[in-house]
């Protein structure tokens, strides 16, 4: 039972694919502009990323070594276009806001990434709760992202009243997210490398 | 003259939409080889040449294919699987006929499969419903534009490698700023030649 939670909450904090990892940074600083989209990108991006784990990791005993690639890219672009179709016909906003980025899911390095380092070689329980824990990660992430710049950008919080009167426009900006994705990744090493220099102390 | 004229896709998509600094496509690659200036300008030669050809293929296949066939919904999946291909083969076809060039590219062709941009601009090319000669000229400036910010990136992390950056700080996060900074700089670029 330690080792089930363990594959899910490695994948919130010790393991979490953006701070960690450094991988699926494409669609993160794209959406980000403000926390609904964030939102939005990262449960479409756990969907796709649950579901071809689970898919993966069921047949992964028929698919045979060297086309796996190949295959997973198959797996993993039938969830896409279902989340893409299900997206533009139930919330078009929010589809049009993601635009590009929602077929882009697609080459996430995550989920490819998750299919061959874990999915492909662990049971079918302990991929699903992977892939929910990265999920939930990356999703974690780029929701505070998208809160950040839309509370300094926009003053807005979910889009809500304005808060800041006069907010710094450059926050939603391109600029902006590497700014922030940078101070975060900051504060995360900071955070990681003053813990590790307690435990040496201890 | 027009966002549709060629020069203006040009421009707009090399400088004004600079793929990497404005639309934040592809940067896994970005911050993972533009550490130094050679294999920057490797990956960018990559980039455009895969880039064009997997352009060329998939503005092909979709007019031509999933339209008359009504299948467009199976775009995302025909892309993708046309550009792995197309990677794959261009692959086979440079180790045979071209050995130079193959051991030019070296490991980044094979990187290229999973590269944000080449999808994306196939994607792109679809939705702002370009013509063909639009569309490579679309899947150039992009490259080209990719391949622009990926050797200043370089230039300027060979030598902050070499400055006193703060321990929290190293590596990706200093990258982050960089970036920040140049992107601020290529934000001016808006309107340039009344684009």
């Amino acid at each position: 039972m330690g080792q089930k939670l363990e594959c899910f909450t490695d994948g919130i904090w010790k393991q979490n694919p953006i701070l960690v990892l450094m991988i699926g940074l494409c669609p993160l600083l794209a959406v980000s502009t403000s926390a609904i989209n964030g939102l939005a990108m990262g449960l479409a991006a756990s969907f796709v990323l649950v579901a071809s784990n689970v898919v993966v990791s069921a047949v992964r005993k028929f698919i045979p070594n060297g086309v796996r690639i190949p295959i997973f890219i198959i797996i993993i672009s039938t969830f896409v276009t279902i989340i893409d179709l299900v997206m533009n016909a139930y919330f078009p906003p929010l589809h049009h806001a993601l635009g590009v980025f929602v077929p882009l899911i697609v080459v996430n390095c995550i989920i490819l990434g998750r299919a061959e380092a874990f999915a492909y070689q662990n049971p079918v329980f302990l991929s699903l709760l992977d892939g929910m824990g990265m999920g939930l990660g990356f999703t974690l992430i780029i929701t505070l992202i998208g809160a950040i710049r839309e509370f300094f950008g926009n003053g807005t919080v979910f889009g809500s009243q304005k808060l800041i009167s006069a907010p710094a426009l450059l926050m939603i900006l391109p600029p902006g997210g590497f700014i922030t994705i940078a101070v975060l990744m900051g504060i995360f090493l900071y955070y990681n490398n003053s813990k590790g220099k307690r435990e040496a102390k201890k | 003259m027009s966002e549709t004229s060629l020069f203006g896709i040009l421009i707009s998509s090399m400088l004004i939409n600079n793929i990497l600094l404005i639309r934040f496509i592809a940067l896994c690659s970005f911050f993972g080889l533009s550490t130094d200036k050679k294999t920057s300008f490797g990956m960018g030669m990559a980039v455009i040449f895969v880039m064009v050809m997997a352009s060329s293929a998939s503005w092909t296949i979709y007019y031509f294919l999933l339209i008359p066939l009504k299948l467009e919904f199976l775009r995302t999946a025909s892309f993708i699987l046309v550009i792995a291909t197309l990677v794959q083969l261009v692959e086979i076809f440079l180790k045979k006929v071209i050995p130079g060039l193959y051991k030019a590219f070296g490991i980044y062709l094979a990187l290229i499969t999973t590269n944000c941009a080449i999808l994306a601009v196939a994607f792109l090319n679809i939705d702002y419903q370009y013509n063909f000669i639009q569309a490579i000229v679309y899947s150039i400036g992009t490259g080209l534009g990719y391949t622009l910010a990926i050797i200043l990136m370089s230039g300027i992390r060979e030598r902050v490698s070499l400055a006193p950056v703060p321990k929290s700080l190293k590596g990706f996060p200093i990258a982050f700023f960089i970036a920040s900074l140049m992107s601020l700089a290529f934000l001016g670029f808006k309107g340039l030649f009344g684009f």
